[in-house]
C-alpha cells in the first residue's frame, strides 16, 4: 500500500489522539502513538524515495510525483492548490525530517519520562512534523509558507514548554520563546514581502510556473534582486544566520530533543530548503547569490568564534548550529545547490546525535548544563561518551566521516568561485574542531568536578534514549557516502538530485560545475584535515593538558576573549537599537496616545452620557401620578397638535 | 330633541374630573374610583357617536369597556387591599417603592 499520499494524515492523527487520550494514554503510550505516526511518515517517505529514485533512473527529465489533495484558494486569477509534490530534493528532506524525526520521538520517550506535561510535549512535537512536512512538501510558495509558520509556533510552543522556569538569571523560558517567534517575524515580513513581488511579477506562486516565467521573462533586475534579497531575509531570520541568528542560542530553553529536533536537525534547515528550491531565482541573481555566500560565511566564523568560549553545553551547539548553517548557506552561495542539501543531511545526522547525548548528559547531571561542573564523565556514561565522540569527529571534519565529505564539498565550490570565501570556511573548520574537542574534554575528560549529590544519581540513560543514539552514530560515521567527491568515487546524492538543478543549465554561468583537478581536489581535503587536526590539538593542549588547574576558568582579562564571551554583545546592540526604542514608542503609544488621547475621548463621551441619564433620572420619581401627568401632558400636546393641523 | 353636544360636553366634564381625580387625589381608592369616572365618560361618548352614526359599532364597544373595567376593578382593588395589608395605608405619594 502507498503511504505517501497519506503522509501527512499520520502526524496529524497522531496528534489528535494525544491531545484527546495523551494524559490517559501515560508517558509511554502517548510517546508510542506520536512515534508510529512519525514511523508511518517515514515508511511512506521511503515509498516516494523509491518511485522517485525509479523515475530518476529512468532519466526523462520530470522526475516527480505530485499529490493533489484538493483546491485551497481559487479567486479571479489566482489558484494555489494544496499539492505534495514529491521530487528529488523533497524526498531527500523528507527523509531525514521523519528519519531523524523519528529517532528523536523515541529519545523523547525517555527524555520526557518525569515531566508531568509528556502529552502536550508530543503534541506539539507530532504538530510541528505536520508543518514541516507541509513545508517541504507544498508544491507552491503559499503552501510552503503554511508551513513555514506553523514550524515557527511549534518551535515557540516548545521553546516555552516549561513556561514556569527561567532560562537565565535575566530571562524567563516564556521570554526566549517569544525571543525566537519575533525575531523570525522579521525574517518573515521579508519572506512575504517577496511573495508579493513574486505574485505580481509573475501572477502565481507555484514554483514551476514561477520558475519557468522568471527563466524565461525576467522581471526587472531590480525586482528580481529584491525578491532575491528578502527571501533571504526570510531565510535568515528561519535559519538563524546574520543579523538575526540571536534567537537560536535562546531557543536552547526548551527540552533538549526539541533542541535535536527543530533547532539543529530540521527547522532551521527550512532556510536552506527554501533558497535551493528557488535556485532559479537566485541563478538569474548572480550578485545576490554572492550575498547569501557572504551571509553564510560570515555567520559560520562569527558563531564558531563565540562558540569557543561558551560554557553551557547546549549553548555551545546552539552556536555551533548557526556556525554549521552558515557552511549550508555559504554552500548555496557558491551555486553548489546540491552540496548545501547534502549538508543538511549530514548535519541532521551528527548534530541531533550531538544534543541528544548532551540530552543524555543532562538527564544523567539532573538537569546540569554547565560543562565546568561536568569532567570524566566517559567513564559513567560509556554509550552517551562513545557515540558523543563519533558525532565530536563527524562535525570537526576528520576524513572517514560523514561532516568531512559535505563540508570538502562546499568548501571545494567555494574555492573555486571565491578563495577568500573559502579561507573562512578553512578557519572554521578548525574553529569548529577546537570547541568540540574543547567541549568533549571538558565534558567527559579529566577528573570529576560533578556535583556530589548529583554525582551520586550519576548513570546511563535508559535503551530507549541510546538506541537512537546509536542509530545516529552509525549514520553519521557512513552518511557521508551518499556524497564522495569526483576523485574518490560516485556522488550519489548530487546524481539524485541533478534533475530538480536541471534548470540551472539554461542560466548563463551555470552550465557546468568546473571541475576542480584531482591534485587540487587532494590538496583541499589535506588541508581541511590539517585545520581539524589543528583545531584538535589546541584543544589538546590549551583545554586538556591544563586540566581543571585553576585558571582554566577565571575570568580573562584579555578584552577579545571578554567579547566572545559576552557573544560579541549583538543581543546588547539590538537592545539599545531595536528594543529600547520600541518600548519606548510603545511606552509612548501606552501613556500618550492611550491614556490620554483615547482614553480622554471615550471618558468623556461616557460622562455625556451620564450626565444626561441623570437629568432623565429626575422624571423617573416612581410616583405613578406624575407618570400619569406626564402621560396626560402628551396626550394634550397631540391633541393641541391635530387641532391645530386641522385648522 | 337630544342635543348631541350637551352629551359630549358632560362626557368631557366626567372625563375632565376623572383626569383631576388621578392625578391630584393620593389615596389609591379614590384614584382608582376617578379612573372608572373617566372610562365611563369614554362611554358615554362611543354611545353619543354610535347613535349619531346610526350604527351599533359604539355601543358593542361599549360593553366591552365595561366588562374589561369589571375584571380590571377586581384586580385593582385586590392590588390596593394586598397593599394596604402589607403598608397599612394607600398613599400613592408613599407608594414608591421601586426608586432606590
Amino acid at each position: 500500500m502507498d503511504l505517501y499520499p497519506l503522509i501527512l494524515a499520520f502526524p496529524l492523527i497522531g496528534l489528535l489522539i494525544n491531545a484527546v487520550l495523551g494524559r490517559r494514554l501515560g508517558v509511554r503510550g502517548s510517546g508510542a502513538v506520536a512515534s508510529v505516526a512519525v514511523l508511518l511518515s517515514f515508511v511512506g517517505a521511503i515509498q516516494a524515495f523509491i518511485k522517485v529514485r525509479h523515475l530518476v533512473a529512468l532519466g526523462d527529465g520530470e522526475a516527480r510525483l505530485v499529490v493533489r489533495l484538493w483546491e485551497w484558494i481559487h479567486v479571479g486569477g489566482f489558484s494555489a492548490d494544496l499539492s505534495l509534490l514529491f521530487d528529488p530534493l523533497s524526498v531527500v528532506m523528507i527523509l531525514v525530517v521523519t528519519g531523524v524525526g523519528f529517532l528523536i520521538h523515541v529519545y523523547s520517550i525517555g527524555y520526557m519520562s518525569h515531566d508531568r506535561d509528556y502529552a502536550r510535549f508530543f503534541v506539539y512535537l507530532n504538530l510541528f512534523m505536520l508543518a514541516m512536512l507541509l513545508l517541504v512538501l507544498g508544491d507552491n510558495y503559499l503552501v510552503l509558507f503554511v508551513g513555514w509558520e506553523g514550524v515557527g509556533l511549534c518551535s515557540y510552543l516548545l521553546i516555552g514548554f516549561w513556561y514556569d522556569r527561567m532560562f537565565t538569571t535575566k530571562m524567563s523560558n516564556a521570554a526566549a520563546g517569544k525571543k525566537a517567534f519575533i525575531v523570525n517575524r522579521v525574517g518573515d515580513f521579508g519572506f512575504l514581502l517577496a511573495l508579493f513581488l513574486i505574485f505580481t511579477n509573475f501572477h502565481s506562486l507555484n514554483f514551476d510556473t514561477v520558475f519557468a516565467a522568471a527563466a524565461h521573462h525576467p522581471a526587472a533586475t531590480g525586482v528580481m534582486t529584491a525578491i532575491g534579497l528578502l527571501l533571504l531575509l526570510g531565510a535568515t531570520g528561519k535559519s538563524a544566520q546574520l543579523p538575526l541568528f540571536v534567537w537560536l542560542p535562546d531557543a536552547m530553553a526548551g527540552p533538549t530533543p526539541v533542541s535535536a529536533l527543530i533547532h539543529a536537525a530540521t527547522m532551521v534547515t527550512a532556510g536552506v530548503y527554501m533558497v535551493a528550491r528557488s535556485h532559479i531565482l537566485y541563478a538569474l541573481t548572480p550578485d545576490v547569490l554572492t550575498v547569501v555566500a557572504w551571509v553564510g560565511g560570515l555567520t559560520a566564523i562569527f558563531a564558531a568564534t563565540i562558540a569557543c568560549t561558551q560554557n553551557d553545553i547546549k549553548k555551545v551547539l546552539a552556536y555551533s548550529t548557526v556556525s554549521q548553517l552558515g557552511y549550508m548557506f555559504l554552500g548555496l552561495g557558491c551555486a553548489a545547490f546540491g552540496g548545501g542539501v547534502f549538508h543538511v543531511v549530514t548535519h541532521a545526522f551528527f548534530k541531533a546525535l550531538l544534543f541528544l547525548g548532551a540530552g543524555s548528559v543532562i538527564h544523567a547531571m539532573s538537569d546540569e548544563q554547565d560543562i565546568r561542573r561536568m569532567g570524566g564523565l566517559r567513564h559513567k556514561l560509556p554509550l552517551t561518551f562513545a557515540t558523543f565522540l563519533i558525532a565530536t569527529l563527524a562535525i570537526a571534519g576528520l576524513p572517514g566521516f560523514s561532516g568531512f565529505f559535505s563540508k570538502d564539498e562546499i568548501l571545494a565550490a567555494a574555492f573555486s568561485r571565491q578563495p577568500a570565501l573559502w579561507g573562512l570556511g578553512v578557519v572554521t573548520a578548525g574553529l569548529t574542531s577546537f570547541y568540540m574537542f574543547r567541549l568533549m574534554f571538558l565534558t567527559f575528560f579529566g577528573k570529576s568536578r560533578v556535583e556530589p549529590e548529583r554525582a551520586a544519581k550519576l548513570k546511563e540513560s535508559p535503551p530507549v534514549m541510546t538506541v537512537p543514539l546509536l542509530i545516529l552514530a552509525l549514520l553519521s560515521i557512513v552518511g557521508g557516502l551518499i556524497g564522495l567527491p569526483p576523485v574518490l568515487g560516485r556522488h550519489l546524492l548530487g546524481g539524485f538530485l541533478a534533475p530538480v538543478f536541471e534548470g540551472l543549465h539554461h542560466i548563463e554561468g551555470f552550465g557546468h560545475a568546473e571541475h576542480l583537478s584531482a591534485s587540487k581536489e587532494w590538496l583541499l581535503m589535506g588541508i581541511s584535515t590539517v585545520a581539524a587536526l589543528g583545531g584538535f590539538l589546541l584543544a589538546w593542549t590549551r583545554v586538556h593538558k591544563v586540566g581543571d588547574k585553576e585558571g582554566l576558568f577565571a575570568k580573562s582579562r584579555n578584552g577579545f576573549y571578554r567579547l566572545l564571551e559576552d557573544k560579541y554583545r549583538v543581543d546588547e546592540v539590538y537592545d539599545l537599537l531595536i528594543v529600547r526604542p520600541l518600548s519606548k514608542l510603545a511606552r509612548f503609544c501606552w501613556r500618550v496616545v492611550d491614556e490620554l488621547v483615547i482614553d480622554l475621548a471615550v471618558n468623556f463621551s461616557g460622562l455625556g452620557v451620564r450626565l444626561g441619564g441623570e437629568l432623565m433620572r429626575l422624571f423617573q420619581n416612581g410616583r405613578i401620578q406624575s407618570y400619569a401627568f406626564f402621560m396626560v401632558l402628551g396626550l394634550v400636546m397631540l391633541l393641541i397638535r391635530v387641532l391645530v393641523q386641522q385648522g | 330633541m337630544f342635543d348631541y353636544n350637551h352629551a359630549l360636553i358632560l362626557a368631557f366634564m366626567l372625563f375632565t374630573l376623572g383626569t383631576a381625580g388621578v392625578l391630584l387625589r393620593r389615596s389609591a381608592l379614590v384614584v382608582f374610583m376617578s379612573i372608572e369616572l373617566m372610562l365611563n365618560a369614554v362611554n358615554l361618548v362611543l354611545v353619543v357617536f354610535s347613535r349619531l352614526r346610526g350604527d351599533l359599532d359604539g355601543q358593542v364597544i361599549c360593553f366591552f369597556i365595561m366588562a374589561v373595567a369589571a375584571a380590571e376593578a377586581a384586580v385593582g382593588l385586590a392590588i390596593i387591599i394586598a397593599f394596604f395589608k402589607r403598608k397599612k395605608h394607600v398613599d400613592l405619594d408613599r407608594a414608591s417603592l421601586l426608586r432606590s
